[in-house]
């Protein structure tokens, strides 16, 4: 068996790709929800109606949703110019850290500015926290070829404890009974609730909003040319005379800066503090649903939703019938397997030899 | 070839079809015991898909192999290899790492066996180049050898196993002509040893030389097989083609450049490149007027693609000045395309153009940021470059689905169309053209070769880097041969012949005089 390149890879089939990746995911995952003894039709029943069926259930995956959009993006804007940022997951803890720091009642009181100001400065150092972050790793690839992969990657690890260290130390809020928990954000500072009696906040605004402004400068400026040209191809970008190294660092620091706010949604729409356990992965997921949208910015919209669907609807799920809520997980692994597999099926053929 | 006995190999009906590409249609072949068979073609003819069929690297949709009566499995090149066909690839399958001995033995002694039988091997090995004249050091590193012989190590190879057919892909492409005629010579020693041999070549002379049959391939189809004997290379080049050829003519040239006259376009004084502790380039010196044409002749690997790297601003010279009419440049791609360099580079696939970018895009890549292609230098103007593109794949004849094409999907010439045409539109004062011509089929040569000779008339001054001759003595104004990093002064052509082109492209390296004297 070979693969051969289809010469025309038809949009119609890149657009149906999705869809019957999605369908293979779910009859696959029927074995699963059979073996596990509960009725198939139930179970998915109550899975997409814990995440889409209600008022309740909706706002609950859009709030779920709203972090993974930002770090979704983080990594589609990093991969697309081929920069392997899988820091994702410290930059928005950084950047959640950085937005208490600008913005928390420490010893019971903020900074003493204006509050536009003091709100536009803990957006500005949550991002910043972010790219700084990615800063290092990407210097160090550009100058010394080193493996963004791996740096960013362990940075993860450096900055959990740094925060670590932060709550137990000098964060620490002296009212949170010996819990690791940071000093709480100024309640002034925290984004707008959208809706009555639900969690969904103004974040979704902003990462909805970024989202189409990535993709506008992708579409519209060179800078989106540059991206491209260095992602598919570094050599040919350099030889018509693209700054290779800076558009590189200069997508590794967007990206770092998505990520990092992130984490000041998270803090500003959601908990108001930073703990240990504020994100169960949004950064790693972030390369899932990256991935998932074929690192298209307005498709990481839609994968960021399904995701995050997937996480709360067999929350809800695994209380009514006997399927461990890791299904959410399972599925959403071999979407991205399903996915992977069938746009490559839209561009390759398979042929016997 | 009269009364030819039992073939060695015969091909019955050998179809392939890659997509919707018939590679080969139908073809039906023999060869005859002590004969050389050459097989012509232009690139994309079928002529390497054919011998992967031969070999096993390809199964055949339909049609059969037959070595010496009994017929191969097909896809099976171990199968291959034990009836006895041996091929020597244009890209060498060598381990630069391992000794002659060990390459020749990798593959061959089973692997259980507790100890490795050297001292037989290599009676065996020094015999066989003894026999056949293909002089080499056993013990020496594969990676310290020359171009010819590393191709003697993998003919040795194929020898070794006892291979009684032997395929070899485009052989002459890495050679100088002194050591072609050389491997000439060898080939018809292994034929009156009773060796048959396979030549692939898109060369006519020397097919002529060296063979008794030639068959030509065009579009996946077997044109003709006829006796090399009764043939001339216009009759070879009608069939290749399809159709006769004009092949561009020195004395078309308008104008001839004015010596001395005009401030040189470019000039290297005493250049050296290195990479890290090897010196790739020494001292090269070289001047070039407007209008002119001057050559850089070399075997592969002679220290071209540094000199490319350097004239193209991806390479800045470790020592010496380069100067771009008259001012000197920073080694950057920005900073050459601003000053007016078109830079035709020898990886087109890789380097000449964004493969997954759309052919509007390459089109007008170099100055993607500057007006009208971008306003304000951002913000794209996607009409603007349509426009721009438009014109070029319309004037330079580049035959696509459309602008929104991804560039990956073109033919190679009409790729090199596209950067000519991208580099040729802005009319330059100095084109580096690295191997133009490289792969494509001879109306394209002949096409950008015309396109070439207009751009010098129009004043530009051009570098061709070439390992072409034909292709150099039908451009040049002058000659300067690059052989081991040094680059020898630049002479006319009428001062070259092709003998002291030759003698020039080995170099005054000690290791390959001595060759050639124990050769003579």
């Amino acid at each position: 068996m070979r693969l051969e390149r289809r010469e025309t890879a038809s949009r119609t089939a890149m657009l149906v790709a999705p869809l019957v990746a999605v369908a293979v995911t779910l009859a696959a995952c029927a074995l699963l929800v059979a073996w596990a003894g509960a009725p198939v039709g139930r179970t998915y029943g109550l899975l997409f109606d814990g995440a889409f069926g209600s008022r309740f259930a909706l706002t609950e995956t859009l709030t779920r949703a709203t972090p993974l959009m930002l770090t979704g993006l983080a990594a589609a804007v990093a991969f697309r110019a081929r920069f392997w940022n899988i820091g994702a997951e410290g930059q928005l803890y950084l950047g959640a850290l950085a937005a208490v720091a600008v913005g928390g009642l420490h010893e019971g009181s903020g900074f003493d500015a204006p509050l536009p100001l003091l709100f536009a400065g803990m957006v500005a150092a949550g991002m910043a926290a972010g790219a700084t972050l990615v800063a290092g790793p990407a210097l160090l690839r550009n100058r010394f070829g080193v493996d963004e992969v791996v740096t960013t990657l362990l940075m993860n690890f450096v900055v959990l404890l740094f925060v670590s260290w932060m709550l137990d130390g000098p964060m620490k809020d002296p009212t949170a009974m010996g819990w690791p928990q940071s000093v709480a954000l100024d309640p002034e500072l925290e984004f707008a609730r959208l809706l009555e009696k639900s969690r969904v906040h103004a974040g979704l605004l902003w990462a909805v909003g970024l989202a189409v402004l990535v993709w506008a400068v992708q579409r519209f400026t060179t800078w989106g040319f540059e991206w491209r040209a260095v992602g598919a191809s570094p050599e040919a970008a350099r030889f018509v005379g693209v700054p290779v190294g800076r558009v590189m660092l200069r997508a590794a620091l967007l990206s770092g800066a998505l990520a990092g706010l992130a984490g000041v949604s998270e803090v500003a729409g959601r908990t108001g503090y930073v703990t240990l356990d504020m994100s169960p992965g949004y950064g790693y997921a972030g390369i899932v649903i990256a991935m998932l949208a074929a690192l298209h910015p307005l498709a990481v919209v839609g994968a960021a939703v399904f995701v995050a669907g997937m996480l709360v609807g067999a929350d809800s799920m695994s209380r009514e019938v006997a399927v461990p809520s890791y299904i959410a997980d399972v599925i959403v692994s071999v979407s991205l397997l399903a996915m992977l597999v069938a746009t490559m099926l839209a561009q390759y053929r398979i042929r016997r030899r | 070839m009269t009364g030819r006995p039992e073939p060695v190999l015969r091909l019955t009906g050998i179809t392939k079809r890659f997509g919707s590409l018939l590679a080969n249609d139908g073809i039906s072949l023999d060869l005859a015991r002590g004969e050389v068979l050459a097989l012509l073609g232009e690139n994309g003819a079928g002529k390497s898909t054919l011998v992967s069929i031969l070999f096993g690297h390809y199964v055949a949709d339909a049609g059969t192999v037959e070595a010496f009566g009994a017929p191969l499995p097909p896809g099976d090149p171990a199968a291959a290899l034990a009836a006895g066909i041996g091929m020597v690839h244009q890209h060498f399958t060598l381990a630069d790492n391992l000794t002659v001995l060990d390459n020749v033995l990798i593959g061959v002694e089973p692997w259980w066996r507790p100890v490795s039988r050297r001292a037989a091997a290599r009676t065996k090995l020094l015999g066989l180049a003894a026999r056949f004249g293909l002089a080499v050091d056993a013990d020496a590193r594969v990676g310290d050898l020359s171009i010819g012989e590393k191709q003697r190590v993998e003919i040795l190879k194929a020898l070794y196993r006892d291979a009684r057919i032997l395929i070899l892909d485009e052989p002459t492409a890495v050679l100088t002509p002194q050591e072609s005629e050389r491997l000439f010579e060898t080939l018809r020693a292994f034929v009156e040893a009773g060796l048959s041999i396979v030549f692939i070549s898109h060369k006519l002379g020397e097919v002529l030389a060296v063979s008794h049959r030639v068959a030509v391939l065009r579009q996946g189809r077997l044109e003709a097989v006829l006796p090399a004997a009764g043939t001339d290379a216009s009759a070879l080049a009608r069939l290749m083609v399809g159709r006769e050829v004009a092949q561009p003519v020195r004395a078309a040239r308008v104008r001839r450049p004015d010596d001395a006259a005009e401030p040189p376009v470019l000039s290297l004084r005493e250049v050296d490149a290195v990479d890290g502790a090897r010196t790739l380039l020494h001292g090269v010196s070289l001047e070039l007027r407007p209008g002119e044409i001057v050559a850089i002749a070399g075997v592969a690997g002679n220290g071209q693609q540094p000199l490319a790297e350097l004239l193209c601003g991806l390479r800045a010279p470790a020592r010496g000045a380069l100067r771009v009419a008259g001012a000197p440049i920073a080694a950057s791609p920005a900073a050459f395309i601003a000053a007016g360099i078109g830079r035709v580079p020898e990886d087109r696939h890789h380097l000449g153009v964004i493969a997954e970018a759309t052919v509007a895009e390459n089109a007008v890549a170099e100055h993607y940021r500057a007006r009208p292609y971008a306003r304000g230098g951002w913000l794209v103007e996607g009409s603007a470059i349509r426009a721009a593109a438009a014109r070029i794949v319309a004037d330079y004849d580049v035959r696509c689905r459309g602008l929104e094409q991804p560039t990956r999907q073109l033919s190679g010439g009409n790729m090199q169309k596209l950067i000519l045409g991208r580099v040729l539109s802005r009319a330059p004062r100095l084109i580096v053209a690295d191997q133009p011509t490289w792969g494509l089929d001879v109306g394209a040569v002949a096409w950008i070769h015309s396109k070439l000779l207009a751009a010098a008339d129009a004043g530009a001054g051009i570098v061709l880097i070439s390992e072409e001759l034909d292709e150099i003595l039908a451009l040049a104004d002058r000659i300067a041969v690059i052989s081991h990093g040094r680059l020898s002064e630049a002479r006319p052509v009428a001062d070259w012949t092709t003998a002291t082109l030759g003698l020039a492209m080995m170099g005054a390296d000690a290791k390959e005089g001595a060759d050639a004297a124990r050769a003579a």
